[in-house]
This record gives structure tokens, sequence and C-alpha cells, in this order.
């Protein structure tokens, strides 16, 4: 028995090793190939980190086989949580990185000398970086940790793999610095949230198929009958993100190697394509996907069950049904045929019922436990997220609407309403998760500091407010502005006075992001000073559930 | 309640999401591609020269999308401002398409021919010389960066394999073609406009026998964008109607 498994695992080392001299191979030729200097970059960040890995694999293979020969060899057993730790790691790092972005984006819109007339920074090259750094690197970290956590937890079994998930946290910490570094040398594909190169996207299709097979393949050696709910979730994320983007990128390279391509779809298919393709990164990585993270950690950290687990099921199959339709509604009056467009919007206001009734399973588990929001601040992170995931899932159907679109879309009501997803939602559960993780992973009693946490959180909400609610006034500001006429019936407003009267509401949404990024600071501060392992010094004010699962005293009698 | 079936199977779970998560963009996606009435045909539209897909790219890498759409949308005040309601025949040859998501900046799907060449490119170098509130970035590089001839035709041919109808003798003579564009009166120029109609021949960046830079191509770009359908022909209540 003992020989099998250590002929398998043999096995793995050699795959892993003739992979990664493909991948190295793969790089030389874009390195040798190309006559493009970005894309020979690329060449060799992906041979060195190939070679890299190769040497590694090698190195622990060769040191077991000593082991082996010496009769001291301990087979890993119980869960595989090195990969998990540097997603988390690797989210904290990439969301400061974004916010920081985020930030300096702000501030061009409010004073365009920042952006020093330099290609690499301009504000046109930099937002598809801070959008994808959120997203991807901030979110798709944590999701990809997260759902490696949940996956073993919830199926008791070791994550499926011995190098493979290796392979893709780290191969997708590679993706994102080919695509983050692509974006500023001005390689992209123009689709707004897939902007990444054909070759970026080969990459991350084979790094998010194996990522489909380890989280499957866990979950086949499940010791539970039953699949748990958080995990439809997360395949409700991994599946569809494997087939969208797919569909929206699929493009013709101008020629081998070159880092430029041409997409398959033109004008008004492929508008529609994208925003197939870009309601649904929302729907699927940034909803079905943090849904996920919200069914693990909230009943574990409230140590309750779920509030309902036939509501769970009818909301999960209607969500996932009902979002794949709510595409057009980013295309309202447009050359896009009405018939799509009010398809659009029609599933669009439905996807509200759904979105809630996620929303009520969230907070409803609370029920009995109420009072954990006022004395466990990383609770109040999660209910805080769902309550602000409940007002933009209230918001959007209320924005598909094709007259309130008419009025809200092109300006920057849109960019606060994705905002108060992206931060109050996505990233406050993030923040959650994280500061649930970092103890659990690396063994400790409690956080560092939960009233840092108290500040994290209270610094985090303050600035979205003023984030979203200088986007509301200065949105609906200039969709006022651009329609108003004057008493001789001309338009009042010439283009550039709605630009000028933006101006406060820039500078107050910049105020906003930089509280935004001090409280993610905070955060930084404190998940490194719990995994360096310092004594909490409010031990007495954490919950039992912050210590690592083996290091929890029972509760009294 | 038979949930069951789906929560022990992966694969019934997986087979089920693939299925439901496919419903809507079938429905929504394919019927573009074969429904006639989608793109309205309408007379004046030809693929872009050399020199205006050039610029084109150049919009592009400078992801100048992320703050200016090209959709004029069918409501009063934008038709007022900006002209006649865009149609999906104009951007049937953009590979991508470029409706942008933004205002930040006006709508650009009818700037062509609004502002003077040296207005664009003052604009670009230094956009608060021409409009003071303007909260643009500057974009100097666009002057001394030149184009290369090689990427150029390389572009046109993947873009006549997805289907924009370049001919052979477009094909041909990309390169010539691109150099005539910054040659106003020359005979290569008389032959870029049989091949290209209401191509507009200038040149662009105002910099004397130098070949054709980011900025030429840039400008040619911006100034035909929204210029080749010919509306005097157009009848929206008629056989374009959808």
């Amino acid at each position: 028995m003992a020989d099998t498994r250590e002929g398998l695992e043999a096995f793995g080392d050699v795959l892993a090793v003739i992979a990664a001299a493909l991948f190295a191979l793969v790089g030389g030729i874009w390195f040798f190939g190309s006559n493009d200097p970005a894309m020979s970059f690329h060449g060799l960040l992906m041979m060195l980190a190939s070679a890299a890995a190769g040497i590694y694999v090698m190195t622990v293979a060769f040191r077991e086989k000593a082991a082996i020969a010496i009769g001291n060899y301990e087979p890993p057993e119980g869960y595989f949580d090195g990969p998990i730790k540097v997603t988390v790691v690797a989210a904290v790092i990439w969301g400061i990185a974004g916010f920081l972005v985020g930030v300096l984006l702000a501030l061009q819109l409010a004073y365009p000398a920042l952006n020093f007339d330099l290609p690499w920074i301009s504000f046109g090259r930099l937002r598809p970086l801070h959008t994808s750094a959120v997203i991807f690197a901030f979110g798709g970290n944590v999701l990809i940790g997260t759902s490696f956590y949940v996956v073993q937890r919830t199926c008791h079994a070791r994550l499926a793999g011995r190098w493979s998930p290796w392979f893709v946290v780290w191969g997708y910490q590679l993706f994102i610095a080919i695509a983050g570094t692509g974006y500023l040398l001005g390689i992209t594909q123009a689709k707004e949230y897939a902007e990444p190169e054909w070759y970026a996207d080969l990459f991350l299709t084979i790094i998010w198929v194996t990522y489909l097979l380890v989280f499957l393949g866990t979950i086949w050696r499940r010791k539970e009958p039953h699949i748990y709910v958080a995990n439809w979730f997360y395949l409700a994320f991994i599946v569809p993100i494997a087939m969208l983007p797919l569909v929206t990128t699929a493009a013709l390279p101008v020629s081998s190697p070159s880092p430029s391509s041409v997409i398959l779809w033109s004008g008004v298919q492929d508008a529609m394509t994208q925003w197939w393709y870009g309601h649904n990164a929302v729907g699927f990585f940034l909803t079905a996907g943090f849904l996920g993270i919200m069914y693990y950690f909230i009943p574990k950290r409230v140590e309750r069950p779920v509030y309902s687990y036939r509501l769970s099921i009818v909301h999960f199959w209607t969500l996932i049904f009902i979002y794949i339709w709510a595409g057009p509604h980013h295309l309202h009056y447009t050359a896009l045929p009405d018939w799509a467009q009010t398809l659009g919007m029609t599933f669009s206001i439905m996807l509200w019922m759904p979105s809630w009734g996620g929303m009520i399973n969230g907070l409803m588990t609370l029920s009995g436990a109420w009072d954990k929001l006022r004395t466990d601040a990383v609770v109040r992170l999660l209910v805080v997220s769902v309550a602000f995931y409940g007002m933009s899932t209230f918001e959007g159907p209320l924005m598909s609407i094709k007259a309130v679109n008419s009025l809200s879309h092109y300006t920057d009501w849109t960019i606060g309403h994705v905002h108060s997803g992206a931060l109050g939602w996505v990233a406050m559960v993030s923040f959650g998760a994280i500061y649930c993780l970092v103890p659990w992973l690396w063994n400790r009693k409690g956080l560092y500091s939960m009233r840092l946490v108290e500040w994290h959180f209270w610094i985090s909400t303050l600035g979205i407010l003023l984030y979203i609610t200088a986007m509301w006034v200065s949105g609906i500001t200039q969709g006022l502005m651009w329609r108003a006429y004057d008493s001789l019936g001309f338009l009042q407003y010439s283009f550039i006075e709605t630009v000028e009267a933006m101006h406060p509401y820039y500078v107050i949404r910049a105020i906003g992001g930089i509280l935004f990024l001090s409280g993610a600071l905070i955060m930084a501060y404190n998940v490194w000073r719990t995994i360096r392992g310092d004594e909490p010094v409010d031990i007495a004010e954490q919950p039992r559930v912050a210590a690592a699962p083996g290091l929890r005293l029972q509760p009294a009698e | 309640m038979k949930h069951e079936v789906f929560e022990k199977n992966s694969i019934i779970l997986l087979v089920g999401i693939l299925i439901v998560v496919s419903i809507g963009g079938l429905f929504q996606i394919a019927p573009l591609f074969w429904v006639d009435s989608t793109i309205e045909k309408v007379q004046g539209m030809r693929p872009y020269t050399p020199l205006e897909q050039a610029g084109r790219d150049v919009y592009v890498r400078e992801g100048c999308y992320n703050c200016h759409s090209q959709m004029v949308r069918t409501l009063r005040d934008e038709v007022e401002r900006y002209g006649h309601y865009s149609l999906a025949a104009e951007s049937m040859y953009d590979h991508p398409f470029q409706w942008g998501s933004k205002r930040t900046g006006p709508d650009l799907a009818r700037v062509g021919g609004k502002y003077s060449d040296q207005w664009h490119v003052e604009h670009m170098n230094n956009p608060r010389a021409v409009v003071p509130e303007s909260i643009m970035p500057s974009y100097p590089w666009l002057l001394t960066r030149r184009l290369d001839p090689e990427t150029v035709e390389a572009r046109l041919k993947t873009l006549r394999k997805v289907g924009v109808p370049y001919s052979d003798e477009m094909i041909a003579n990309v390169r010539t073609d691109l150099a005539a564009q910054i040659n106003p009166d020359s005979r290569p120029a008389r032959d870029l406009l049989k091949r290209y109609p209401k191509a507009r021949v200038a040149k662009f960046d105002g910099q004397q026998g130098v070949p054709p830079t980011e900025m030429d191509a840039l400008v040619a770009y911006l100034q035909i964008l929204g210029q080749l359908v010919d509306f005097a022909t157009f009848d929206a209540a008629g056989p374009n109607l959808r």
C-alpha cells in the first residue's frame, strides 16, 4: 500500500517537472521568438518561474527519496493548507496594490497633472490595472484560498493533488504579473474586465481547468454524502468563469508570436458578448463565489446553522439561471436590438429576488446570535458585507430599468454602484474571511489585535460611505446636466461644464478611497503580527472561534 | 424534494450548473448572428484605411474607451448634442467594439470633422492648452512614435481573416496607403481615395517629411468617426426598420 502511494507521488513529481519544462519552453518561445519587448519580458518571467518551480519540485522529490531510503519519511497527512496561506498573503498584498492604484486614479480625475505625461501610468492604462487587481488579484486569491479551505473542511478530505494546488496558486500569481505589467505596457484586448491578451488568456485557461479539477477531485474524496451549499456556489463560480472569458475574448493572434490579437466578434455582437461576460463576471465571480464564502464563514463564525436549507436551494438555482440574462442592461438605448434590451431589463429586475434570498439567508443565520454584532468586529465585517450586498442588489435592478438607466448610464452613478458592491460586499466579506483564516491557518490563539479590526471596520465603512454618496451625487448631477434644456429649448450645458461640476465629488471620492486603503493597511499590519506569532493584545475580547480549531477552549457548561 | 441528486453527485451538479447558465446566452447572443435586421442595411460603410486602423489600435492601447463612449443613444438630448443616434452598422467592422461604458469625456461616435486636425494634435499633446477645464491625460509621446508598417499590415490581414471585407488590392497596398494618407494631392493618395472613399488625406500631425506617427494615425481615426454612413439615403422607417 505504502509502495503504491510512494509510486504515485513519484509519478506526480515527474509530471510536475515535465509540466515545468513545457512552461519554460513556452516562455522561451515568447522570449526568443517575439519581436515585441513586452512579450519577451513576459516570456522571461515565464521561463524563470517555471525553472524555479521545476528545480523546487526536484529538490523536494530527492529529499523525500533520501528520507524514504533511511526509513523516516512521513507522508503528508491532514489538510493541505500551504497553498491557502499563499493566497491569503497574496490577497492582502494585491488588495493594497489595487486599492492604491484606485486612489491614484481617483486623484488623477481630480488633478489631471498626476498622469505625469507618462504612458505607463496614464488613466487609460491604469484603470484596467485597478479593476483587474481588485477583482481578479485580490478577489481571485480570496476565492481560490477560501474555496480550498472550505472544500477540505466540508468534505473532510485532503485537497486533491500534490503539486496541482501549488500550480494553481503560483500560476495564478504569475498570470496576474503578466496581465498587470501587460496593461502598463499597452498590451490589451480592450474587453472590459477581460483585458489580458491571448497568451495570458491561454495560460489562465490551463490554471483554471487545473483549479476545477483540484476542487472536484477534493469533492470526490469526500467522507460526507452531501456536498455542502458553499461548494455549490464555488462550483457555480469556477465553471461559468471557465466558460465566459473563453467566448468573450475568443481571438485570432495577429501573428505568432505577437502579443496582439483580433477579437472574432465585431460591433453589436461583440458588445452583447462583452456585457454577457461583463455582467456575469459580477454574477459568478463577485457574487456566486463570495456567497460561497458567506455560506461557510458566517455560520462558522457565529456558530449557528445556515438559516434555511430550502431557501439556499431556491436562491442558488434561480440566481445562476437569471444572472446570465442580465447583460443587455449595459446596452440600453444603444444599437443593440430592442428585444434584447427588454429581456435584459426584465431578468435584471427578477434578479432582485434571488439576490435578496441570499442576503436573507446570510443575515438570518445570526438568529439568536445578534449580540455578536456588538462583540465581534469580524462578525460585523461579515454581516455588514451582506447588508451592502442587499443594498447593491436592489440598486442594480433599479438602474437596469430603462428609464432610470437613461439617466444613470455613462455617469459616476454606475461607478458608485460598482463600488458599493465591490468595497461594501466583496471586500468586506473578504476581510472577514481573512481575519477568520489567519489564526486558523497559522495555528494562533487569536488575531494579534481585535481593536485594530474595529478600527479597520469603521475606517473602511466611513470610506465606502464617502465614496458612494459622492458618486451618487456626481452621477445624478451629471446625468441631469446632460439632459437639461434652457428656456429657449437649447441644451443648457456644454459637456465640459458637466466635467467641471464633478471636481468636488472626485475629491471626496479620493478621500473615501484613501480611508479604505488605510483600513486595508491596518489589516495588513494586524495579519503580519498574527502570522509572526505575536501574543494577542486583547485575547479576552476575542470569541473562542477566533482561535485555531485545535486551540479552542470548550464552551463552559 | 429530490435535490439530493445534485447534492450527492458532483457531476450531475456540475452539468446542472452548466445547463442553467448556458440558456441565457444562447437566447440573447446566438440570434444576433442570424437575425437579419440586427444590422441595418446602409450605404457608405467601408473598412478602415491602414492609417485609421493603426489609429484605432492606438486608441485601444491607450484605453480611451475607459472614458469615452462611441455610442449615441436614441435619446433627444444625445441626438442634439452628438448627432444622429448610432447604428449597429456603423461598428460592424469594429474588432473589438468600442461603444464604451463611461463618459468621463464626451461621446466620440461622431467626433469626425467637428474639430480641425491641428486642434486634435494640440489637444492630445496637452488637453488643457485648448480646453482649460479638461481632466484628460496628455499624450505627448504620440508625436514621436513612428508606425510600424509591418504591424499594420499584419493587423489588416488578420482582420480580413475574421471577416472584415478588405479586398486583395487593399491588402496588397497597405504600406503605400499608409504613407499616402499623410501625403495630400499625390497620386498614391488618389488611389487610396478610390479604395477608401471619404478618407481624409492630410498632414495630420503637421510634421513635414516625417513618416506617419501614432499622432497621424489617431487623428485620422478620430476624423473618420461617424463620417461613413450616408444618412441622406438612410431611412429608419424604411426597410432598415427592425
